[in-house]
């Protein structure tokens, strides 16, 4: 604020202020042809709560086994030395450059009924996971993971380890030293690193469809609601859905913002 | 020959007026971009390739795709010169069609896996809980269909995924992750080496008829046209009816 306008060179305002109505742009397109007075009664319908309420479920349950995994594949990716780490970390990234429906056919030919761990599971215990709510999970943690390793790895990277060696020097165990030193230290990393990772889950749709199918209350989330509804030719219902998948979205990575993330 | 072709459809992308200009009118060559109906995928290709050859200097573009989300998209300003779509439903839906004309028929198979594991012989069949069944959402012309056909047969029929083409329910059996689907006969039949098909009486009910229209909206009227009464003519019916489309 101090710095006021002078510091603001206009060739950098200009491509920004352009770079922004590009993002915004196609929201207020939303905003212009939604039919407000058809919303909450959208809002009511059944089949609406349903596919909303498996949305948030889903992506928050994508979320847990993301941290659960993420976290501590993040730590080894920042702290320990090792052979192949770099071509690890790229591993790590493939799911943000593969389309989401090249994941979902991935996911198919290893956890599907004929899949390579999929026969195993189902000829075993008698477990498959396509058109399961779990397949759902498991395809939102699929294309979301990446997004926590890469904000944790970063965090711990930017922490100060002098921290970590000076509990290690006053006699404090490994695991006492991650969970007493290290994670206290990049909980505001690990945290957005969780924002973005629910929000992606929430947002996926390719992998779902073709990973978990669509089925109402089993398999078909806000996403997949959206565009069956668009398929049937409903423009109108789709904007609707879509709008209250953007609002509830918003709002509540906005309170966790407020609640949660103030320091980052 | 190639390089004419692609340098005429690229002339067409850029400046579509050029590119109409070019052809003249009447002439129908240039570019003709095709909305069609995700089960038209194999016979439209064909039928693209001989009417390239048949009409020098024009090119076909085409946007298979569920007929509903074509539809949508034809109605949001998508450049297309004629659309051929699954069901008249969808065709009504477009605000900006012009005269449309059956030009085929299609019905209903249950597709299995190879060899038929399961012992499939009917839609009754497909009611057992321990099958996996895969159907086409009701929104889409394949749904619609198959809602005709179990109610004709008194059956309910609870599937574990509802798709929205029935290019995506097929796949769902070649890759073995359900037991059955209902397809077209058109599809099972592009897909013979990996599934079998297994016909039902109940289908004849649920007849799908298949509209196509050159619309008002298209750059290339002329070619458009050309396309439409290629589809219509002998050689393009010869192609349809090999790929087990019916004549209307």
């Amino acid at each position: 604020m101090s710095n006021g306008r002078r510091g603001v060179p206009l060739a950098l305002l200009l491509p920004a202020g352009l770079g922004l109505a590009f993002l915004v742009l196609p929201l207020i397109g939303l905003l212009a042809r939604t039919p407000w007075s058809s919303l909450f009664d959208r809002l009511a319908e059944p089949e609406v709560m349903t596919a909303l309420r498996l949305s948030l479920v889903t992506a928050t349950i994508a979320t847990g086994v993301c941290l659960l995994l993420g976290v501590p594949l993040a730590w080894l990716l920042a702290r320990v030395e090792f052979p192949g780490r770099r071509v690890v970390r790229a591993l790590v990234t493939v799911p943000l450059v593969l389309p989401p429906v090249v994941g979902g056919i991935a996911l198919l030919l290893a956890l599907g009924r004929r899949g390579l761990i999929g026969e195993w599971l189902d000829s075993t215990f008698g477990i498959t996971l396509p058109f399961t709510t779990a397949g759902v999970v498991i395809a939102e943690a699929f294309v979301a993971l990446p997004f926590l390793v890469i904000s944790v790895e970063g965090a711990l990277r930017g922490a100060d380890t002098r921290y970590e060696e000076a509990a290690a020097t006053l006699g404090a165990a490994p695991w006492t030293r991650f969970t007493h030193v290290t994670l206290p230290l990049v909980a505001p990393g690990i945290a957005a690193g969780a924002v973005l990772c629910w929000a992606r889950a929430l947002g996926e749709f390719g992998a779902t469809i073709t990973f978990a199918g669509n089925y109402p209350g089993i398999t078909q989330t806000m996403p997949l609601a959206v565009y069956q509804t668009m398929e049937s030719g409903d423009l109108e219902g789709a904007v609707v859905l879509s709008l209250i998948l953007l609002i509830v979205s918003v709002t509540i990575l906005a309170t966790l913002r407020d609640r949660w993330l103030t320091s980052a | 020959m190639l390089l004419t072709s692609s340098l005429a459809a690229c002339g067409g992308e850029t400046t579509d007026s050029a590119g109409t200009a070019a052809a003249g009118p009447g002439s129908a060559g240039g570019p003709v971009t095709v909305f069609a109906a995700a089960s038209l995928t194999e016979s439209f290709t064909t039928l693209g390739k001989q009417f390239e050859s048949a009409h020098p200097g024009s090119t076909v573009t085409f946007n298979f795709g569920g007929s509903s989300a074509l539809a949508t998209q034809i109605n949001e300003g998508a450049p297309a010169d004629v659309f051929a779509s699954a069901a008249p439903k969808n065709m009504q839906a477009v605000t900006d069609a012009g005269t449309p004309t059956t030009f085929v028929r299609n019905q209903l198979v249950i597709a299995v896996g190879k060899g038929n594991p399961q012992g499939v012989t009917g839609l009754t069949d497909l009611t057992k809980p321990d099958l996996k069944v895969a159907l086409c959402a009701d929104a889409v012309p394949c749904g619609a269909a198959t809602k005709t056909a179990t109610t004709a047969a008194g059956v309910t029929i609870t599937p574990v995924t509802l798709e929205q083409d029935v290019k995506a329910a097929l796949a769902k059996v070649k890759l073995g992750e359900v037991d059955a689907a209902l397809v077209y006969r058109t599809d099972a039949k592009a897909s013979a080496a990996d599934i079998d098909a297994i016909e039902f009486p109940e289908s004849a009910t649920a007849m799908n008829d298949y509209p196509i229209a050159v619309l008002k909206t298209a750059r290339n009227p002329a070619g458009g046209q050309a396309f439409v009464d290629y589809v219509l003519s002998a050689e393009g019916t010869k192609v349809l009816i090999e790929a087990g489309f019916q004549a209307p």
